[in-house]
């Protein structure tokens, strides 16, 4: 990863006692976010606020849009004009932005999108958590695509993971999305901010002359070079199937090679992409398998579990998309079963299945949003589980 | 059986190049409108306009939305933006921005149609008037939806017919003149594609006016148009806008109201001078630092 050789004043160095959405906010920032377009919803209104605090005093832009699709195309629109952008929202308003994610993962453009998720569906509980959007985050947008989706679980994450998000984002050239949730978003807790920590991955731009420049042809890692606006490379993106020149072109091969490529530019760096934690799933019979909030109230069901003389381990995803498949897959043999505890009635277990593949028992412990799982409920599936 | 005539093709000469040549994507052409369209005459008065004003493609982002208007982002030379449907403006806002950060006499353009614009991005362009960020927003008015086969539109006069008005449209049209005008921009004008200089000269000052500016061009859509309104050629139907058309400069927009067998006021409504987003930002950003 190149390292940006600046410390760069707009970072917030220090020691912070901040909830999840500011400290969103500044990592964005600190990733070198300089436009900011977003349309208020609870329960992320204190991402928007604080960017429109912080933006123009570092010479940046924020701007409140007429709504969600607007902010979605405006991202997009600031991102070609050179600059890295961000907005963010929650469920109602991420509906809307599925249409401009769409053509951002067409037109490969970096970009972050943070949905501080809150029940639903519809206007549901506008101030109350869920985690209901886990697979609308997946498959929300139309046609075929991958995508990267982060699921923090405290302010700190919040902080790490949206400067992640932009380095991946920038990495392979797509919307990057934060998946959290309301109780994430206003929990306060210390963020650390080290500047030094802090590493920012800088857009590849192309190196070779006008003449030789072809828009959309990749290089190894299968993710091509973006040129902005004005700088002479005369770029044209469009929505629509196109070839390496970025021309329109509406035959069988040329979306079986357009889309194939989108596919495979994620699925071949899913090594580099994936990430998850690992406690104590070496020994255990049961895993806990959580992301987000969820990980802060099943490490307690782990510890009544414990003390109760049972065996259990967590895997935390901290990439919920693309589903890291390899830890289970490697456990699904040696466990009694896995227990996935969601603020939905089913959405990642579905992939835990998948993946397990009938080798062992998967349980879902439901929640139907408003609120987090007791310890407790979450301890009776476990002890369920073993028996 | 009956003989079908076909025109003969026309033949390419090799080595000849027209003056305004490097603002198209010459690769891409001939282009995808039908015979008698108007977008072609619209497309050359904007190379025309940049030529004229001594913008080089690199000076310069077009930004279009869906539907045939949409298509014309594909064939200038500049960096050239084909959104989704009704999200020019918004992309165009963003870019913009943008570009103020690091090179902001960067001009950009959104060129659309009207059912982009209007129905769909609707709300988008109210918003962006009234914010008066610095875009020139042209669009093509052929009052229907032509890409989709001649739909009716927020733009068809009443009465007129469409694949979805087979009765004639039951609806009130916008006046856009008199929307942009009352949503906050400083520059709006009128023109068809037959008033060829006086429209290449409005893109000019839509362009150099700083802020959220507005051209409207009326243009003929013979094939899915025209023929369903008794106009069924290109020629039949510039001949109508022509009879119909009446220059009148400063005239109220409330009063440019496109009726069925009225006349279609044409002329610049609005050139007012007022502070752009950008002029209102540094205004706010220098208050706040000699606060801080």
């Amino acid at each position: 990863m190149r390292r940006s050789t600046l410390i760069d004043p707009a970072i917030l160095a220090g020691e912070h006692f901040l909830n999840g959405d500011v400290a969103c906010a500044e990592g964005a920032i600190a990733a070198g976010c300089r436009f900011f377009a977003g349309y208020p919803i609870t329960p992320q209104s204190e991402i928007a606020e604080r960017m429109a605090y912080r933006l123009p005093r570092i010479g940046a832009h924020f701007l409140q849009m007429e709504d969600e699709l607007a902010s979605m195309a405006a991202v997009l629109g600031a991102v070609w004009g050179g600059v890295k952008a961000m907005t963010a929202t929650s469920g109602p308003g991420f509906s809307l932005m599925m249409e401009n994610i769409g053509l951002g993962i067409m037109t490969e453009t970096p970009c972050v999108v943070v949905n501080i998720q809150r029940g639903g569906p519809s206007t549901g509980l506008p101030t109350a958590t869920s985690q209901g959007d886990m697979m609308q985050a997946r498959w929300g947008t139309h046609g075929n695509h991958e995508i990267i989706a982060y699921a923090p679980s405290s302010p700190q994450e919040m902080f790490d993971l949206t400067v992640k998000a932009f380095n991946t984002a920038e990495r392979y050239r797509l919307p990057v999305l934060i998946m959290a949730d309301e109780i994430v978003g206003h929990m306060m807790e210390r963020v650390l901010i080290d500047p030094d920590k802090i590493e920012v991955f800088a857009r590849r731009k192309p190196t070779v002359p006008y003449e030789e420049y072809v828009p959309y042809k990749p290089g190894k890692d299968l993710v091509p070079e973006m040129a902005s606006a004005g700088e002479g490379y005369r770029v044209h993106v469009t929505g629509l199937t196109h070839n390496e020149l970025g021309y329109p072109d509406m035959t069988v091969e040329a979306q079986d090679r357009l889309i194939n490529r989108l596919t495979q530019k994620i699925r071949k760096n899913i090594d580099k992409i994936v990430e998850f934690e690992e406690e104590g799933v070496d020994e255990a019979e049961v895993i806990l398998v959580t992301y987000g909030i969820n990980a802060r109230t099943s490490w307690r069901a782990m510890e009544l579990a414990r003390e109760k003389g049972i065996k259990v381990g967590m895997l935390r995803l901290i990439t919920v998309w693309p589903f890291p498949s390899k830890p289970i897959i490697k456990l699904a043999t040696k466990v009694k079963g896995f227990v996935v505890p969601e603020i939905n009635l089913g959405q990642m277990v579905l992939e835990v299945e998948r993946v397990v593949a009938g080798k062992t028992v998967v349980r879902l412990v439901p929640h139907a949003g408003g609120g987090i799982h007791r310890p407790e409920d979450v301890l009776a599936v476990i002890e369920e589980v073993v028996g | 059986m009956r003989k079908i005539k076909t025109k003969p093709t026309p033949e390419i000469v090799e080595d000849v190049h027209h003056p305004l040549e490097r603002y198209f994507r010459k690769e891409r052409l001939p282009h995808i409108w039908c015979p008698g369209c108007g977008l072609g005459t619209a497309m050359s008065c904007l190379a025309y306009a940049l030529e004229e004003l001594s913008l080089g493609v690199d000076d310069v982002s077009i930004v279009s939305g869906i539907g045939c208007t949409g298509r014309l982002a594909g064939y200038m030379r500049s960096d050239s933006y084909h959104t989704t449907h009704g999200r020019a403006i918004p992309f165009a806002t963003g870019l913009r921005i943008a570009m103020e950060m690091h090179k902001p006499d960067h001009k950009v353009i959104v060129f659309s149609g009207d059912g982009d614009l209007f129905a769909i991005g609707g709300n988008h362009f109210i918003h962006a008037a009234r914010r008066n960020v610095d875009l020139a927003v042209i669009c093509v008015n052929n009052f229907n939806y032509g890409m989709t086969g001649g739909q009716v539109g927020p733009t068809t006069p009443l009465g007129a017919f469409g694949t979805t008005a087979p009765y004639g449209s039951f609806e009130n049209p916008f006046n856009l003149v008199y929307l942009a005008a009352s949503s906050g921009a400083p520059y709006v004008a009128r023109w068809t594609t037959l008033h060829t200089r006086r429209l290449k000269q409005a893109m000019m000052e839509a362009i150099m006016k700083p802020g959220f500016t507005f051209v409207e061009i009326i243009s003929p859509c013979p094939v899915n148009y025209g023929r369903r309104n008794k106009m069924p050629t290109g020629l039949v139907e510039m001949r109508y806008y022509q009879s119909k058309s009446v220059i009148r400069n400063f005239a109220d927009p409330k009063d440019a109201e496109i009726k069925p067998e009225g006349e279609i006021i044409v002329g610049t409504f609005i050139d007012e001078d007022k502070p752009d987003y950008f002029d209102i930002y540094r205004h706010f950003v220098e208050q706040m630092n000699q606060e801080k």
